[in-house]
């Protein structure tokens, strides 16, 4: 997912990176579940159908340009995501019931 | 289909000076490793550890790509318009996988097509055994219950690699593969019970030539496995060569018998003490000289393969060339 470290200068004359996004049945979300060269979004599409969904894997596809794609560093991932680890009462388990109404 | 090549890689020297920072990272990063959690893309990497994957995950790619090209040879002459849709679909599936190898190569910062000038120059590996030739219709049977049965023994670990990427890509390509064994052994199974005696012989003779590179698939005795001791530590290969090819063995052995087919190994026999089959000595002057660029068809398939780029050349440059088209009507509209 818009992983690659840094584009390296031999890329001019490749197709634009897309990561791939497949909604798997009705009801559920599409998830991303890989990339491809593509040199647009119509092809993309295409291509997607070919490389992902060979066996009934979709119903959908969404497309999105890797280069579009902001991600958070991982250099961040303690100050981004650590403060919530101390926040139990945001759980439901937090909570201690009478046993007459702990199935709430 | 899956590559034994990526062991056969130059031995880098590692790097012996070490910034106090980097070596804060790396120990980080082992910790990381010994706990078995996942790596992923963006995380901090030794140097060794990105070539050791960027190496390994693009061979396993050209091995998929050049693997397409046996088999093909047979599309056209495929016994029956279901052998052939089979067929047509395993050829795809192996372009697919391939791709997800690509992709999740690219992560670590390589292009595809640096990836792929390395394969037309040379430079990178595919496995050998792609370079024999396919010489009946048996052999696409063989092909896919020895050729892809060894691959699956080779991948299933692979899914537990501690590159995030790469292991979700063999799981992926792993569900796809069963498929691909099944057809194989169902279509020798056909030509067995239901074929002429020619048609038996034939499996016989396939089996024959493709028992052996089969073992070879596995890679070079432990011993002598140059990468095998660091990527074992790191969690790219959680399980030995020979250990592997022991595994294939013993279960081949079994469903050779439900054929009817016998091995070209006199030695191979069944050790109660071990538990195992023992097998004859693999000729590993041979595995070397067709790793080396000498099997019957290595010019043939990388001609195919840089044929195949540059008669593309084309299409790729026609296609970027309207994309751009439609990008700027868009714009002016």
């Amino acid at each position: 997912m818009n992983d690659t470290a840094s584009t390296p200068a031999s890329t001019a004359q490749e197709w634009p990176l897309w990561e791939i996004f497949v909604r798997p049945k009705a009801g559920l979300d599409h998830k991303h579940c890989g990339s491809l060269h593509a040199p647009d979004a119509k092809m993309a599409v295409q291509l997607a159908r070919e490389v992902y969904t060979r066996r009934q894997e979709g119903t959908s596809v969404w497309v999105v340009k890797s280069s579009d794609i902001t991600a958070s560093d991982p250099g961040d991932k303690g100050m981004l995501f650590d403060p919530m680890e101390d926040k139990v009462y945001r759980h439901p388990t937090f909570y201690e019931l009478p046993d007459s109404v702990n199935h709430m | 289909m899956y590559t034994q090549a990526m062991d056969t890689g130059p031995k880098e020297e590692r790097k012996a000076v070490r910034s106090a920072e980097e070596a804060q990272l790396e120990e980080r990063f082992e910790a990381r490793i010994d706990e078995g959690a996942f790596i992923e893309a963006k995380d901090w990497m030794p140097e060794h550890y990105r070539k050791t994957l960027v190496r390994q995950i693009s061979q396993h790619a050209h091995s998929e790509i050049v693997g397409m090209l046996p088999e093909g040879n047979w599309v056209t002459r495929a016994p029956t318009l279901k052998r052939k849709a089979i067929l047509l679909a395993k050829i795809q599936d192996e372009g697919g996988h391939g791709l997800y190898l690509y992709a999740a190569a690219e992560t670590l910062g390589t292009s595809r097509d640096q990836m792929i000038a390395a394969l037309h120059g040379g430079r990178a590996k595919y496995s050998s055994i792609f370079n024999y030739p396919t010489l009946s219709w048996a052999d696409i049977g063989v092909i896919g219950w020895l050729v892809d049965g060894a691959a699956i023994m080779n991948q299933v670990p692979l899914t537990r690699c501690s590159y995030a990427p790469y292991a979700r890509a063999m799981v992926r390509i792993c569900r796809e593969e069963s498929f691909h064994q099944r057809q194989g052994f169902d279509a020798l199974l056909v030509m067995m019970r239901d074929g002429t005696d020619a048609q038996r012989e034939m499996v016989q003779d396939a089996v024959n030539r493709w028992w052996w590179p089969s073992l070879m698939m596995f890679g070079p005795p432990d011993g002598e496995s140059t990468h095998s001791t660091q990527s074992m530590r790191w969690g790219i290969k959680r399980i030995s060569n020979d250990d592997l090819r022991q595994k294939f063995v013993d279960a081949t052995v079994e469903q050779a018998k439900v054929l009817g087919v016998t091995m070209p190994d006199p030695l191979l026999k069944w050790n109660a003490e071990r538990g195992h089959h023992d097998f004859g000595p693999i000729a590993w002057d041979e595995f070397w000289q067709v790793v080396g660029g000498h099997g019957p068809c290595n010019k043939e398939r990388l001609a195919a393969r840089v044929k195949a780029w540059e008669d593309g050349a084309w299409v790729r440059e026609a296609a970027m060339a309207h994309a751009r088209k439609q990008a700027l009507k868009e714009q002016a509209a």
